[in-house]
């Protein structure tokens, strides 16, 4: 068995992909799992405000060694810090924003996602797996645009990019560009859009991962995160 | 009302002015309740001892209670009790041991989360004390606790979107009946529910969610119950504060009435009936 002409991006490489995209001043949330890991990516010099649903307006990277502080945690329980400028709203408040359109992407990992932008991320309908929402349908509905951040098959090798989603959705339609460990694709009124990939991969080998059908963008361009992030 | 204005207002009118000077002072000393045998009910202080020559009492306010244990008594079974807090954050433990202790049962718990381990809103759950979990995200950290009971079938979940559990509690605090919301629209969550057509997009139905008991937890509050809190273990705390008709508040430490910052108070301590301090400064 021969192994694949390419290597599959790491979470942190993902991350920093869609970091690279976030615009100078936007308001961003990140979900949790690798959206998480973008707030550690964005470009030096770049000024973009992270929300956390429980109330961390500004939130910052990791903290360092000997510097944690139990009050503060991102949307997956994870310590965090408050960078400059930050500062803290309790519940209600956190959720306004993210309803009323206050919040310009929302980075959101994902079980699965349609050629239309539907979302499934809440429920795996496993009777030995609760389900868990938290925020994602609150941010699926409220942010100004919805970009998801998922591995591009299954562990199987089985296709979660799909025409319809078999699971239960978040929200039907919302899903405007998909990062995955393959491909950055754009969900457009003229299907899904392949705009990167990563070296060695073609559009016909990403479409046998990919149920419905790819398209190329004529600028479309190669996907090459830092190697340093590769281990 | 400012005592002091409504000393001066009152003086003003039908006071003499020694009278006046005493009544202040003591109004500087404390919050007055008036009486309901005075006559004059709607004024008080202890001027008005001579003119209506009725029995008058002083009380201030006071939130303080020497215990955990009496912080929680009284709550009954089948209770709806708030559990603020975000993951381990902001979650008022002491007070959820104590309602172990206590021994409520029957109970319909509101959380984001579903409990750690085995303490706290976890160790209610493993005690079988609780029905019913109306929460967000159920798994967060070691949640075997929640996991075995749900398995087990002994355990309803209500699983609600994070914000409507937020602003569904909002709206009871608010005196609202509910409102309409596009999260969720479309969706299995959205099954059974009212909806309706709002400029084009579709909205559905959220009834408020009112707790007979709030457990909060605060970093320092005054006697009063007025609350400061510490970074993100802000979260649901002030809303459950203000949609519970019992709001219980653990806090780190106890400051004078007047220490804490008025800009910094992020719950107002009319939504507060019982404090108590815990750890270190208890």
């Amino acid at each position: 068995m021969t192994s694949p002409a390419y290597t599959r991006l790491t979470r942190d490489q993902m991350a920093w992909r869609a970091a690279q995209d976030l615009p100078e001043g936007c308001f961003v949330n990140l979900g949790i799992g690798i959206p998480t890991l973008a707030a550690s990516y964005v470009p030096a010099g770049r000024e973009v405000i992270f929300h956390s649903e429980n109330g961390v307006i500004g939130l910052g990277p990791k903290p360092k060694p000997g510097e944690e502080d139990p009050n503060i945690t991102d949307a997956g329980k994870n310590l965090s810090t408050l960078v400059t400028g930050g500062c803290y709203v309790h519940h209600a408040d956190a959720f306004l924003m993210i309803r009323g359109g206050h919040l310009d992407v929302s980075l959101l990992g994902a079980f699965e996602v349609s050629e239309t932008g539907d979302l499934a991320n809440w429920t795996t309908e496993d009777p030995a797996f609760p389900p868990g929402v938290g925020g994602a349908m609150d941010l699926a509905v409220g942010a100004r645009e919805i970009r998801v951040l998922m591995a591009h098959t299954h562990k199987s090798g089985s296709p979660r990019i799909l025409k319809r989603c078999s699971l239960p959705l978040t929200a039907p339609g919302v899903v405007k560009r998909i990062y995955t460990d393959l491909a950055v694709i754009d969900v457009t009124a003229k299907g899904l859009m392949v705009l990167e990939m990563i070296p060695g991969m073609t559009l016909e080998l990403l479409q046998t991962m990919t149920e419905p059908k790819l398209h190329l963008a004529e600028s479309w361009q190669t996907l090459a995160p830092p190697q340093a992030m590769a281990a | 009302m400012p005592v002091q204005f409504l000393v001066a207002k009152i003086a003003g009118e039908i006071l003499p002015k020694a009278c006046f000077a005493a009544a202040s002072d003591a109004a500087r000393e404390c919050q007055i309740r008036f009486t309901s045998v005075c006559p004059l009910r709607r004024f008080c202080l202890v001027c008005l001892a001579s003119i209506c020559g009725s029995r008058l009492e002083f009380e201030v306010i006071d939130k303080r209670v020497k215990s955990v244990e009496e912080a929680v008594a009284g709550i009954r079974d089948g209770s709806t009790v708030l559990v603020a807090g975000f993951g381990i954050v902001g979650v008022a433990d002491h007070l959820l041991e104590a309602l172990h202790d206590q021994g409520a049962k029957d109970l319909t718990i509101v959380a984001n989360n579903s409990g750690n381990g085995d303490y706290g809103l976890a160790r209610l759950i493993n005690s079988g004390r609780v029905r019913k979990v109306i929460c967000s995200y159920p798994r967060s950290g070691d949640y075997s606790a929640f996991l075995n009971a749900y398995k087990a079938k002994t355990l309803e979940l209500e699983l609600v979107p994070q914000g409507t559990i937020s602003e569904r509690m909002r709206a009871a605090a608010a005196g609202l009946g509910g409102f309409f919301s596009p999260v969720s629209a479309h969706t299995k969550l959205a099954e059974g529910k009212e909806t309706r057509e709002i400029d084009g997009r579709l909205h559905v139905f959220e009834k408020p969610l009112r707790g007979d008991v709030a457990l909060l937890k605060a970093n320092k509050a005054d006697r009063w119950g007025n609350l400061t809190y510490l970074k993100s273990a802000r979260n649901f705390n002030p809303v459950m504060a203000m949609a519970a008709e019992l709001s219980i508040v653990e806090v780190d430490e106890m400051v004078d009435l007047g220490a804490l910052d008025p800009e910094a108070v992020a719950t107002p301590g009319v939504f507060i009936d019982r404090v108590v301090v815990v750890g270190g400064n208890a």
